[in-house]
């Protein structure tokens, strides 16, 4: 196949996304049938030819096709395939590709598994979510064209970057980008409501799932990036404030506090307006995140090729979709209903603080990452924002969501006691200060605030919501709904993170030994034994690997092997670190350099890091639970049921249900 | 109406922002770095001529020298260099170039080019010691001490006002290294 091909599909997609953002929304504004029935074959036409362009580039790599420059710009001939296949979307123009990919496959869901909503509303969505697509695909054919040709073509390419020839990293953008696009439905839903006129319950049903899918899958890859910089880049950290993760974490913050608002209005409408804004602001800082790592406005250790013209090109594309956006917000926001009052105790106002604190943090967030901006632009001395501003804004707005979190469920809606919400916790608070007290002082030598508090909060979160579920299975015959699940586990799941964020941040151990084969350094009861440093070849790479035996006692327990890899091309040197992780430790080698050639000896970290795997395990936790609550029925069949009695009001809320 | 603008209003303010963030990019110089009156932090590097010789950070230790961040692909390095050769020929201590996020190749065809005046250079491919460093973007000097510790840190481009600056630390350095 030959990349002209890729190029003309993107041109194609474009003229079919124009088409959906104009034809069918001239239908659905004039009421005409005969238009609206365009939307769905627009819809699968534009998803085709995005399919065409992402596997034309993809031939291109398993073909070695150099003479497309982003070709012999991320791969060579050495590369293996796996990395082949994920090197499309490791530079700027092939990560776009997969992005506009995405959100043509989410348009496609849209229409397959909406079938239910009534049409005029389904077929504005669907023409918003071709709007935003209109941008990206001239984002790419205007100013970051993947099919670019160089003529003649190299005999070989560049390699792509060492550190992102890794499996973590195959799967890392994928998930993130499903998440950062996924908003673009909800934000399809909210504007779609907006120009409908009103904002009812009955959209924010509708989108709900929607959101809380996409949300799952920002977490996700989150996660795994996370977890991949922890092992890949070699220091031990797992999260480092950088613009770029900051980034990703201001969208999912925001999503979070959709995810809760959307329930709210859902079930009592209140905060209706609220809800729209989120789902506005989601999705407008998914944009902005790909404007700070893309233009260049801020210096980052993961940016991609920075380019002003692209910052540009953003910042105009994010412009008129947000600006677009809040100008029918104001227009159109006096006419949303109003929604029932409720009283200073009740379930409204447990989800309205968590509004207020998730919104808080992503705007101190937001706030931090663009600090040089705004002191620059103030003219004030220029101070560079580094961890400590995080960190200590972070814990100050995160306690008090960890000590709410267990209440919000109990509560009921609209009027609630306070002796009734906190009775059946009382147990579960007692139990986590004397377990969370007993736990850190058994754990950790030294007198630590950070690890008791960690423990107490989390503890805290496990118990807090163990003693939900027994109260909400009470008088139950059937297990609990599925969305009560999917809470119950995220809820734990923010427990299980606290602990282990408590654990590595207060007890980490470290040590920087230099080491000869046959030494032994010991550490806290682990004996590690250097064996001899061996010389391994992969396909692209020479390495010295450094083969470790670790004992605790007299026990042999395994074999750790790192590496200090040099690839060919380029000559980059890599440090591959060689992990054993535990239930309640990870074990951590990195080599550092070579001391003395005459013997062998060479400079090594090691860590010893406790309970870091809760930190993704807990993570997981909660991208599973959006998924669970997600899998409701109760979005799917009420849906169905909407669709013959559009007029239906829900049903008063009980006190049972559970935002999920 | 105009309480639901303030949405709008805010965001305005924003893209304003970055509207002109984005034409500062390059302007956008002096930071205080968290890292001055601190021990430079440890680093152990490759040559650019002789990759397989490991450098350290610990190896200049009794004597001032110069960090110098620079790459190939930077263009604000190629405009102070006229004052990073002179640096390197008056300053008497070692001028250091960390090569950021750069590719061989190509650094070494910059250097050929427009002269190396550096008394060596260390290569931070993947920039993980940059971040160490708080670098914050090409080029970027750093003054350490003959105990290792960072003194003064400049950010962007050196030229003749920030070059005296520099030199007057510099003699400071020297100075206080010698008694």
């Amino acid at each position: 196949m030959i990349p002209e091909l890729g190029q003309i599909s993107l041109i194609l997609a474009l003229i079919l996304a124009i088409l959906l953002a104009t034809v069918p929304m001239i239908g659905a504004w004039k009421n005409d049938e005969r238009l609206m029935a365009m939307a769905p074959s627009l819809v699968i036409g534009h998803f085709v030819f995005a399919l065409m362009a992402y596997l034309v580039l993809t031939v291109a790599f398993i073909n070695h096709d150099f003479t497309v420059t982003y070709v012999a710009m991320n791969s060579n001939l050495l590369l293996p395939l796996a990395y082949r296949l994920s090197a499309v979307w490791g530079g700027h123009e092939g990560s776009l590709l997969l992005w506009i990919l995405m959100l043509a496959g989410w348009m496609m869901a849209v229409l397959m598994f909406s079938r239910a909503l009534p049409k005029v509303y389904r077929t504005r969505v669907l023409s918003v979510m071709g709007m935003v697509s209109i941008g990206f695909l001239l984002f790419t054919l205007l100013t970051s064209n993947p099919f670019d040709r160089i003529l003649p073509g190299p005999p070989d390419g560049q390699d792509l970057n060492p550190l992102l020839q890794d499996p973590g990293m195959i799967f890392h953008p994928p998930l993130l980008y499903m998440g950062y696009v996924g908003f673009a439905v909800a934000f399809g839903f909210a504007i779609a409501g907006l120009l409908g006129g009103k904002v009812e319950r009955d959209w924010v049903r509708w989108s709900r799932p929607w959101t809380l899918i996409a949300w799952a899958f920002l977490t996700a890859g989150i996660t795994l990036g996370s977890w991949w910089a922890y092992y890949e880049l070699g220091w031990g950290g797992w999260w480092f404030w950088d613009p770029v993760e900051n980034a990703s974490f201001i969208p999912w913050l925001i999503g979070t506090a959709l995810i809760h608002s959307q329930a709210v209005t859902e079930k009592r409408g209140a905060f209706p307006a609220w809800t729209v804004l989120l789902a506005i602001a989601a999705f407008s800082m998914s944009l902005l995140g790909t404007f700070l790592v893309r233009s260049g406005v801020l210096t980052s250790v993961h940016a991609f090729a920075n380019d002003p013209e692209r910052g540009l090109f953003i910042l105009a594309f994010m412009t008129v979709v947000t600006g677009g956006a809040l100008l029918l917000y104001a227009l159109r926001a006096p006419r949303i209903m109003a929604g029932e009052g409720f009283d200073f105790i009740s379930r409204e106002t447990a989800l309205m603080l968590n509004n207020l604190f998730f919104a808080v943090s992503a705007g101190m967030v937001l706030l931090g990452t663009l600090y040089p901006l705004v002191s620059d632009f103030m003219g004030w001395a220029q101070v560079s924002v580094g961890p400590p501003y995080f960190s200590a804004m972070f814990i100050l707005l995160m306690t008090p969501i960890v000590m709410l979190i267990p209440l919000g469920p109990m509560s009921r809606w609209k009027k609630d006691d306070m002796g009734r919400i906190v009775k059946p916790l009382v147990a579960s608070f007692i139990a986590s200060i004397v377990l969370g007290v007993v736990i850190s002082g058994f754990m950790i030598d030294a007198w630590s605030l950070r690890a008791i508090t960690g423990w107490i909060g989390g503890l805290w979160l496990i118990f807090g919501t163990a003693s939900y579920v027994r109260t909400a299975l009470r008088g139950r015959r059937r297990g609990l709904p599925r969305h009560q699940i999917g809470m119950i586990m995220a809820h734990a799941g923010i427990g299980v993170f606290v602990i282990g964020v408590a654990m590595v941040s207060s007890s980490t151990l470290q040590r920087d030994v230099r080491v000869e084969p046959g030494q032994t350094v010991e550490i806290e009861g682990y004996r590690f034994q250097l064996n001899e440093i061996a010389s391994v070849k992969g396909s692209n790479w020479i390495a010295d690997e450094a083969r470790f035996t670790v004992f605790r006692g007299d026990r042999e327990l395994y074999d750790m092997n790192p590496q200090k890899r040099r690839y060919h091309r380029g000559g980059q040197i890599m440090t591959q670190v060689a992990l054993r992780p535990g239930f309640t430790r990870d074990l951590y080698i990195a080599m550092g350099s070579r001391l003395d050639d005459a013997t062998n000896a060479w400079s090594i970290r090691i860590h010893i890091k406790p309970f870091v795997r809760w930190i993704w395990g807990g993570a997981l936790l909660l991208a599973l639970g959006g998924v669970v609550s997600a899998s409701d029925r109760r979005y799917w069949r009420e849906r169905r049921a909407e669709a013959s009695k559009p007029a239906q009001p829900p049903v008063p809320g009980t006190g049972e249900e559970v935002p999920a | 109406m105009i309480r639901m603008l303030i949405p709008f209003g805010v965001f305005l303010a924003l893209v304003i922002m970055l509207v002109v963030g984005l034409g500062t990019a390059e302007e956008r110089k002096v930071v205080a770095s968290p890292l001055i009156d601190k021990p430079v932090p440890a680093f152990e590097l490759p040559g650019l001529y002789e990759p397989e010789v490991i450098r350290s950070s610990s190896q200049f230790i009794g004597q001032p020298w110069i960090l110098n961040i620079w790459g190939s692909w930077c263009w604000a390095c190629r405009v102070e260099h006229p004052f990073v050769e002179q640096l390197g020929r008056e300053a008497g201590v070692p001028l250091v170039g960390f090569n950021w996020k750069d590719e061989r190749v190509d650094a070494l065809e910059w250097l050929e080019r427009y002269g190396d005046a550096w008394t060596t250079h260390v290569v931070d491919f993947e920039g993980r010691s940059a971040i160490d460093l708080g670098v914050y973007g090409a080029p970027e000097t750093f003054l350490i001490d003959h105990e290792g510790i960072v003194r003064h840190k400049h950010i962007g481009p050196i030229d003749q006002t920030i070059y005296n600056d520099l030199m007057r630390r510099i003699m400071a350095l020297r100075s206080e290294a010698e008694a």
